[in-house]
């Protein structure tokens, strides 16, 4: 069984982080992390950008509406997500309006990745 | 982290809405900071124990509002409630609470608090002053030292802005759009001049002031969050995150500065960088362009560069041209000029300052560009006499000493030509 382990926090805290708090939170994550891969337990990492960076495709209507900051519904649930690769922000668009024509209602939350990871657990 | 740095943490990611709901609360500043302060001493007895609530922020407000009421209740003799009970009524008001503070209210009590601060009659140093003590909750001891005063100084300083702000009555309602739009830009041109005053200090030694800058950044993700579609406000976030990058690349050991051609580029903060340039692409779609949104273009296209070499001057020169359109002052033409001179060279970049002489005739870096372009054009005798003017109007020893050493070179390069004139 593969699981998802999302990562939720106040922003307005890690944001204020000083370099150096940052960088040893994600040292002391990498010791771990390089422990599962070794196990070949690990699967993607991802680090997304704050929130003020990303930009919504709300769903529920054709053609689909762009918004600007995150999805802010607490009516819905998240169910899954995505990792592309855009030139720019047009590009990632692009593709989640391919993806709501699959499978309209709801919103995509598009929002940069600012530090990835591909990793190799076993499918 | 420590129990201790969490804490902290998390009682300055939480003071901004609890300060403003206190001051919608108590439509008071002082009460609403007393309070507010009371409140982050019961914390840091609570949370260690009790380990940290769901929602910071309705705790403390929770929290101070009950020990002013109870404070009050004290002043009128009347029987107080006993502090144990307040606290432990907290975890079932909590979520009641939580739940309110969801909705409008969190957007309007920080607007409101952000707008109090930049009240259109408050001197701009008042109103950056006021806003580090309310807003981001710095110590009057930690601005003082960030703007080189003395504290006693700083503490006048926020008495008299906060004396203006009571005297001015404000209005604790919610201001119309028109009025809305006025103010934000108020608050928006105050979270920049916050950024500048840390980014090039306007006097005194310390040229770079990182913690100022830190915090202007903060504050524009707040005012981003509350207009989550203004490309403006995209503009301005992204501006400053990205001059913000290229800090630890703009002294050397000695505090000397290090001009953006020379420095290296790999201690720029690339996840800064990156963020910066989604914010550009975010606001670019909006298809408004505005000052703060050109500008971010402008420091989006160095910090493209991975070479000085690369960097687009043709493209920098055009952004430069509507922004001159947008906001005309000779502060812009004189940047201008420095891209001009790389696409055009000095003579027709010198041609565009000429007219700049008066406006411009008490402005540090006025006469530093100058100088740079009189020396590229071989006119030494002439630069020399810019530099020496840019030196008496340098306002940190770090300006002083980048063009002293511009001033040096002049001297040994002139020396030989001088002898071989006096020879002749």
């Amino acid at each position: 069984m593969q699981y998802a382990i999302l990562c939720y926090h106040s922003e307005d805290v890690v944001c204020s982080w000083t370099k150096e708090e940052d960088d040893a939170v994600m040292a002391k994550l990498m010791v771990v992390q390089d422990r599962l891969a070794k196990q070949g337990k690990l699967g993607p990492v991802a680090r997304l950008m704050p929130t003020t960076a990303a930009t919504t495709l709300r769903k529920t209507q054709e053609p689909p509406v762009v918004l600007d900051g995150p999805f802010a519904e607490t009516k819905e649930q998240l169910l899954g997500f995505f990792v592309v690769e855009a030139r720019a922000l047009d590009e990632a668009l692009e593709i989640a309006r391919d993806l709501a024509r699959a499978n309209p209602g709801g919103a995509y939350e598009i929002r940069p990745i600012s530090f990835f990871q591909p990793g190799a657990a076993a499918a | 982290m420590t129990d201790l740095a969490w804490i902290d943490a998390a009682l300055t990611s939480a003071r901004p809405q609890a300060l403003a709901a206190l001051t919608r609360y108590f439509r008071d500043l002082d009460t609403a900071e007393e309070a507010f302060q009371e409140s982050c001493l019961r914390a840091l007895k609570a949370w260690p124990q009790n380990g940290p609530p769901r929602d910071p922020a309705a705790w403390l407000i929770m929290v101070a509002r009950n020990s002013a009421i109870d404070a009050a209740r004290r002043r009128t003799r009347q029987v107080a409630l006993p502090t144990e009970e307040v606290v432990s009524d907290l975890d079932d008001a909590e979520a009641a609470l939580a739940e309110r503070l969801d909705d409008a209210h969190y957007r309007d009590d920080i607007l409101r608090l952000l707008f109090i601060c930049c009240q259109p009659d408050l001197p701009v140093t008042q109103q950056i002053a006021l806003a580090l003590r309310v807003v981001s909750g710095l110590s009057v001891k930690e601005i003082a030292r960030a703007f080189l005063v003395s504290e006693s100084a700083m503490e006048q300083r926020i008495t008299r802005a906060k004396r203006r702000v009571a005297e001015a009555q404000v209005s604790f309602e919610t201001p119309g759009a028109a009025e809305r739009a006025e103010r934000v830009a108020a608050v928006a041109a105050m979270i920049y001049l916050l950024f500048n005053e840390g980014y090039s200090a306007s006097g005194g030694e310390a040229h770079v002031r990182a913690p100022l800058a830190d915090e202007a950044i903060r504050l524009a993700r707040l005012l981003l969050r509350l207009f989550p579609s203004e490309p403006e406000i995209m503009g301005l976030a992204a501006l400053l995150l990205l001059q913000h990058a290229r800090t630890p690349a703009r002294l050397d050991a000695e505090g000397t500065i290090i001009l953006l051609e020379d420095q290296d580029r790999s201690l720029w903060d690339r996840n800064m960088i990156a963020e910066g340039l989604v914010l550009v692409d975010k606001a670019v779609r909006h298809g408004r362009p505005g000052p703060y949104q050109v500008q971010a273009a402008i420091a989006a296209l160095h910090a493209g560069a991975a070479r000085p070499a690369d960097t687009d001057w043709a493209q920098i020169d055009l952004l430069y041209a509507s922004l001159e359109r947008l906001q005309p002052s000779p502060v812009v033409t004189l940047n201008r000029a420095v891209a001009v001179a790389k696409v055009r060279g000095p003579a027709a970049a010198l041609a565009m300052i000429e007219p700049l002489a008066e406006p411009l005739a008490g402005y540090f870096h006025f006469f530093g560009v100058k100088g740079g372009l009189l020396l590229k054009l071989k006119r030494n005798r002439e630069a020399r006499v810019a530099f020496d003017r840019a030196i008496a109007l340098a306002n940190t020893a770090a300006e002083a000493a980048h063009i002293r050493m511009h001033l040096d070179r002049l001297m040994r390069e002139n020396a030989p030509d001088e002898a071989a004139r006096a020879n002749s």
